[in-house]
């Protein structure tokens, strides 16, 4: 890309960005790599993953072992791929609480339209990318028409969504999960695809990993080397004098939308390549994690900064952490307490290096 | 100052003078942690002298939910006895159980225990777990994929026969209208049990999708359902799946004004006073105390002394019809949590 970017201030890593404060003369300041690195959003999160790896390699015996790295980089990736949207959504100001359901909707029409149409797998898999695209097109389209908070049309989306899944699925397939497409043309490659396993040095690592790295490669060049990075940035830090600087505020949030869309899609057909048959009840919740490894990961939940390798790292530290408490054999009743505990050290840790980080500058 | 502090003093030890007066007179009549039966665990006895072995169990239960607490308490007193260090973990998500067994495998536990109510979900890692040379027990329902996906045994109930027990006793009772309430949407072994239910019975059954972990919204939905009956044919009897929403559909159809008996699938302490009560007909244990005893008990012996339970059959722990008669005998075990 080599656009100049339009004159938008509010981008992390600008050294001027969302910390604000008083303006000091840069040329006063030391090393200006060090100073570069300090502004980034997601430095108090990697603080915060160190902490916690560290934490688990003490207590947990089999935390440190090659097989257990293999099952946290998955447990992470599930998390990750949802992530980077949500985060760049969060960026630009809004929510999507129907992306942990808009997952398994994905899966299940894969599934369901290639076994109804005995058609190659890959049609489904094609279909579910139009469905999702337009949900999320559906989902920007009436919030910025409505101008209503995205909290509420989302939701709406939400429980349609969950409605749907088990009220299809039931229509079509008679119980409440899809029948296995496993012996269907089209599903060996597929599962290449999304849901193979590759073995790296001894280790197993899902290819999931390797979606979720490219994911966060392309959004994190999206963010901070194209223009529609730019838009994001200028309409989650402020829609109207975005509009006013001529960002197309409508189209940007409909994109974001589109792509939560496309990685529900590419989660979805995760799910469904690795167990061949999908429950129609699932993802719901898995919203809220998502949105948790975006905030952890530095993203401000009024929008405006925030990075997408900072929600890889969120849900690095949510994978970790997760499976980690397994690990550590503790007692299974007070896992979620345990989890939200680490969670809530782990953001705090964040907020108090951010904070350290900007009085440094 | 003095006279303050020495004032504050005063009150103070009028306040706990009070409460403490309180405390004695306000003791409870009935109930209460005083009630409580201080019967051991059923256990006891001397522990193995076998070398100390780590066994997991992974299922698909919710957050404290009963049904899943006992099993993990009989699985705990199996434990004890055969020198066991017995590990916990579930999710009712399938991918998410899945890693959960994983994170096991990656421990070198000694066995698993598996649940299999999402069997496609847990096929390929309990495949993972045989060729790592772990022992696999596979509990509750889904007998049917047991084998095939290579466990040593399968300890639980077959959804569909229970389901057929509750039909069959519906008819008996000469009902003509059941409402089948799952209370996790989803579940394919709720749903088998529904779909049991409606083959043996005479008369006619439908489904009601309940939110299972919000049991207020459970209480309404069975309610609203209740009355939507009376235009279109009145309910005469509910068959729940899990106890608590017995408990749930009593107060339901006293809301509602129905007339329905309600009938459920599991025990508790709660649903053995309505049996008594006569507030409940019948209910359906699958003793699930004994799934999570035979299955670490089942592991323990393989390892020790090469037993197979079941001849590659399901060693099944339920259907058990249970009525009001059976009440004297059953109040005892409920109370500890222990059947």
């Amino acid at each position: 890309m080599t656009t100049t970017a339009p004159p938008v201030k509010d981008r992390p890593g600008d050294g001027d960005g969302a910390g604000g404060g008083p303006a000091k003369d840069e040329r006063l300041l030391g090393n200006p790599a060090l100073r570069k690195l300090l502004g980034r959003p997601e430095l108090g999160a990697v603080v915060g993953a160190l902490a916690v790896f560290l934490f688990f390699s003490v207590v947990a015996d089999s935390f440190l072992k090659t097989s257990s790295f293999g099952t946290v980089l998955y447990a992470a990736s599930t998390i990750g791929i949802m992530a980077v949207p949500v985060a760049l959504l969060m960026i630009g100001g809004e929510f999507d609480l129907s992306a942990g359901v808009l997952v398994t909707s994905s899966a299940l029409i894969s599934s369901m339209f290639s076994y109804q149409m005995t058609a190659n797998i890959w049609v489904g898999v094609f279909v579910s990318l139009l469905v999702t695209l337009a949900i999320g097109v559906f989902n920007g389209f009436m919030l910025t028409r409505t101008k209503l908070p995205s909290f509420i049309i989302t939701l709406g989306t939400f429980l349609m969504l969950t409605g749907l899944n088990l009220g299809l699925t039931k229509l079509i397939s008679d119980t409440v999960s899809t029948k296995s497409v496993s012996d269907m043309q089209g599903f060996e490659s597929a599962r290449k695809l999304f849901a193979s396993e590759l073995t790296v040095g001894g280790v197993e690592l899902k290819v999931t990993i390797l979606w979720w790295a490219g994911l966060v490669a392309l959004a994190t060049w999206i963010l901070l080397r194209t223009r529609f990075g730019n838009w994001i940035f200028a309409v989650g830090g402020n829609a109207e004098a975005a509009r006013a600087v001529g960002v197309p505020v409508r189209l940007t949030k409909i994109g974001l939308y589109m792509g939560v869309g496309f990685c529900a899609w590419v989660s979805g057909q995760h799910l469904l390549f690795s167990f061949d048959v999908v429950q129609s009840g699932e993802g719901v919740g898995n919203e809220l994690i998502y949105i948790i490894a975006a905030v952890i990961g530095g993203c401000l939940i009024t929008g405006g900064y925030g990075s997408a390798i900072g929600s890889a790292v969120g849900a690095f530290i949510f994978g970790m952490t997760s499976k980690g408490i397994v690990y550590a054999e503790w007692n299974p009743d007070w896992f979620k307490f345990f989890l939200g505990a680490m969670l809530l050290l782990a953001t705090l840790l964040n907020a108090w290096v951010r904070k350290r980080a900007e009085a440094t500058r | 100052m003095r006279t303050n502090r020495k004032a504050a003093g005063r009150t103070a030890a009028a306040l706990l003078t009070a409460c403490a007066l309180a405390l004695v007179a306000g003791c409870s009549g009935s109930g209460g942690k005083d009630s409580e039966d201080k019967a051991d665990d059923g256990g006891g006895g001397t522990k193995a002298k076998t070398p100390r072995m780590k066994i997991a169990m992974v299922t698909h239960s919710g957050e404290g939910d009963t049904f899943w607490d006992i099993v993990q308490s009989g699985a705990e007193v199996a434990a004890a006895k055969d020198n066991v260090d017995f590990l916990y973990a579930a999710n009712k998500e399938g991918k998410e159980q899945a890693q959960l067994i994983q994170s096991y495998i990656d421990q070198d536990v000694d066995g698993l225990v598996v649940s299999l109510a999402k069997p496609e979900a847990v096929k390929a890692v309990i495949a993972k777990a045989t060729a790592a040379g772990i022992p696999v027990v596979t509990i509750n329902s889904g007998a049917e994929f047991s084998k095939p996906f290579g466990a040593l045994s399968h300890i639980g109930q077959d959804e569909a026969i229970a389901g057929e027990a509750v039909g069959e006793e519906l008819t008996r009772r000469g009902k003509k209208k059941a409402l089948c309430v799952i209370h996790e949407q989803g579940n394919v072994s709720l749903e088998e049990r529904c779909a049991g239910v409606k083959k043996a019975f005479g008369g006619t059954v439908e489904n009601l999708n309940v939110e299972g972990t919000n049991m207020p919204s459970s209480t309404s939905s069975i309610e609203a359902k209740l009355q939507s009956g009376k235009s279109t044919g009145e309910f005469d009897t509910v068959v729940t799946l899990g106890a608590p929403f017995a408990a749930a559909s009593v107060k339901a159809k006293a809301g509602a004004g129905s007339n329905a008996e309600i009938n459920t699938f599991d025990l508790n302490e709660d649903v053995v006073k309505q049996l008594k009560a006569k507030e409940i007909g019948f209910a359906v244990d699958q003793q699930p105390y004994l799934q999570g005893y035979l299955a670490v008990d089942e592991l323990w012996l393989n390892k020790n002394n090469g037993n197979v339970v079941g001849g590659g059959k399901p060693v099944l722990t339920g259907p058990a019809l249970v009525t009001e008669k059976d009440v004297p005998a059953l109040e005892k075990f409920t109370a500890r949590g222990t059947r």
